[in-house]
């Protein structure tokens, strides 16, 4: 029993049905995307549960990082007298990664738990094998929503981030380390290409979709009562803080590794 | 001979190394009443799960209606989920939406009907189950264990399905609300006219409820036979259970490493 090569591969093996599992949950969710019925009233208020009581931490996060990250780059800056890096250093920053990662990142922290705690009550209460008896698809009815809600919301959401996260650099350059503020929005928007908001979009969409997996496959297969449903709860998020982790870096070498 | 409204032929059910079915038969003719009697662990909630298809038997055959659900459509499984309805242990009502839109999930979303219509009959199925039109706007948690179950069952009556499945439908009331619910589901069904199959280990429940009782042990049918005959089964393992003696065949002990059903 204690042979090492024996627990490593029991250890892989089960990762790998864990990843298994998940992938055939996606795969279901999705194929459940494009057959009807789909609930657009169940999307919106989703939409709405995800979206606007996220603004609100998301805003602030973005605000307090922005402010941050232009003080440092301030610091860092004077020391070889280019203080005027700050605003173009800053809006890279801010929108290619600290703004979908950050605004990903508090959003999985409010949302995948949500919604795994949401689902795995469900679960044990056995409301999800309810749904069932009157017809109705838990997929379709409880899954779909929640994903195509996320994807649809986090990109808006990075937006607003996006937008604070500068913000809160332009306040503290301006204010605190004396920047002018006319040139410092011009050269925000000099060093901000096209590219870099679609990059940032598509990241924030990408992990909207994750959270709401994560949180939904968790809770979904939540099984043990009281305990497994906060077991369910602990690994959406942490299983979501590491996909956006993860997807982050992919997409940021995919799409910024060549052209630098 | 008519075709029976639910067929089970040897179905068989593992998790793992816990075999919970090992060769399950089981025939309830249409309209019959029947109670499936067994302690805890013996796999009657599994069997419920496998009839709703929630859960794939390994091997057998489940015949709806004649229909074998293993080796259908998923539409046409579909259409045969539309004729049952389902009591289930704890009411499991939909803690996000009010009393009547509870009973009337499965008219306005299986059935399509319109919320002003859903609503009327939602209520008219209140009235049925005993509970007043007051209660059809506030949510289940402000209800009582009792009036969870009479409206869960109103749920399950609701679109009056051919085929009525009841978990342990007196589990958690006290004795004299658990006979009240015994006399609606009697009442409700005859009404319908549905077959019913219901897992319990509430004797006084089996007795009112069943035409036929089935006693389920370590994943099979040990007994089956009309409930006249229960008290002179001829089987230890039926006596000792009708009776709740701790001595006899059955034995607990063996148990604590069954899984979960």
């Amino acid at each position: 029993m204690t042979n090492p090569l024996a627990i490593i591969g029991k250890i892989i093996l089960a990762a790998l049905a864990e990843l298994g599992g998940l992938s055939r949950f996606a795969a279901t969710a999705i194929s459940h995307i494009v057959r009807p019925p789909i609930y657009w009233r169940l999307i919106g208020q989703q939409m709405w549960l995800i979206g606007y009581n996220s603004l609100p931490v998301v805003g602030l996060t973005a605000l307090f990082t922005g402010a941050a990250l232009a003080q440092q780059i301030f610091v860092g800056g004077t020391r070889f007298n280019a203080e005027s890096v700050v605003p173009g250093v800053v809006v890279i920053a801010i929108v290619r990664e600290l703004g979908p990662v950050l605004g990903g990142l508090m959003v999985a922290g409010r949302v995948s738990s949500a919604m795994a705690a949401e689902l795995g009550t469900m679960r044990v209460t056995e409301q999800i094998d309810a749904l069932v008896t009157l017809s109705t698809d838990p997929f379709k009815y409880l899954i779909v929503p929640r994903l195509l809600a996320a994807v649809f919301t986090l990109p808006l959401l990075v937006l607003v981030a996006n937008v604070v996260g500068v913000l809160g650099g332009f306040l503290i350059g301006t204010e605190r380390l004396g920047l002018n503020a006319a040139s410092y929005l011009q050269i925000t928007s000099d060093f901000l290409e096209a590219a870099d908001v679609y990059s940032s979009l598509v990241k924030a969409a990408v992990f909207g979709f994750f959270i709401a997996l994560m949180g939904s496959y968790n809770g979904y297969n939540s099984r043990g009562g009281a305990q497994g449903v906060g077991k369910a709860t602990t690994n959406a998020v942490v299983s979501a803080f590491i996909a956006i982790l993860l997807t982050n870096l992919i997409i940021t070498v995919v799409v910024f590794g060549v052209t630098g | 001979m008519n075709t029976p409204m639910i067929e089970l032929k040897d179905v068989k059910k593992s998790f793992g190394n816990n075999n919970v079915l090992t060769g399950f038969n089981l025939t309830i003719e249409k309209g019959q009443s029947l109670v499936i009697i067994g302690g805890s662990g013996s796999g009657k909630s599994v069997t419920l799960k496998c009839l709703l298809g929630l859960i794939q038997p390994d091997s057998g055959t489940i015949c709806i209606d004649g229909n074998n659900i293993a080796d259908i459509s998923n539409r046409r499984r579909k259409r045969i989920l539309t004729k049952f309805g389902m009591l289930f242990q704890g009411a499991a009502l939909f803690d996000s939406l009010t009393v009547w839109e509870n009973v009337g999930f499965g008219l306005m979303q299986g059935q399509g009907l319109n919320k002003t219509d859903a609503k009327e009959i939602a209520i008219e199925k209140l009235r049925r189950v005993g509970l007043s039109p007051d209660i059809a706007e506030l949510s289940p948690d402000e209800l009582s264990g009792g009036m969870k179950k009479r409206v869960g069952l109103a749920r399950a009556i609701a679109a009056e399905p051919e085929i009525i499945l009841f978990d342990e439908p007196t589990t958690g009331l006290d004795p004299i609300m658990a006979d009240v619910i015994n006399d609606l589901i009697v009442e409700c069904v005859q009404e319908l006219g549905a077959t019913t199959l219901t897992i319990t280990h509430d004797m006084a429940s089996a007795r009112k409820i069943a035409d036929r009782i089935a006693m389920l042990y370590e994943g099979k049918i040990i007994w089956h036979g009309a409930k006249s005959h229960i008290d002179n089964s001829g089987n230890d393992y039926v006596s000792q259970f009708i009776n709740g003696r701790a001595d006899g065949p059955i034995q607990m002990a063996t148990r604590i490493n069954k899984a979960p059903s």
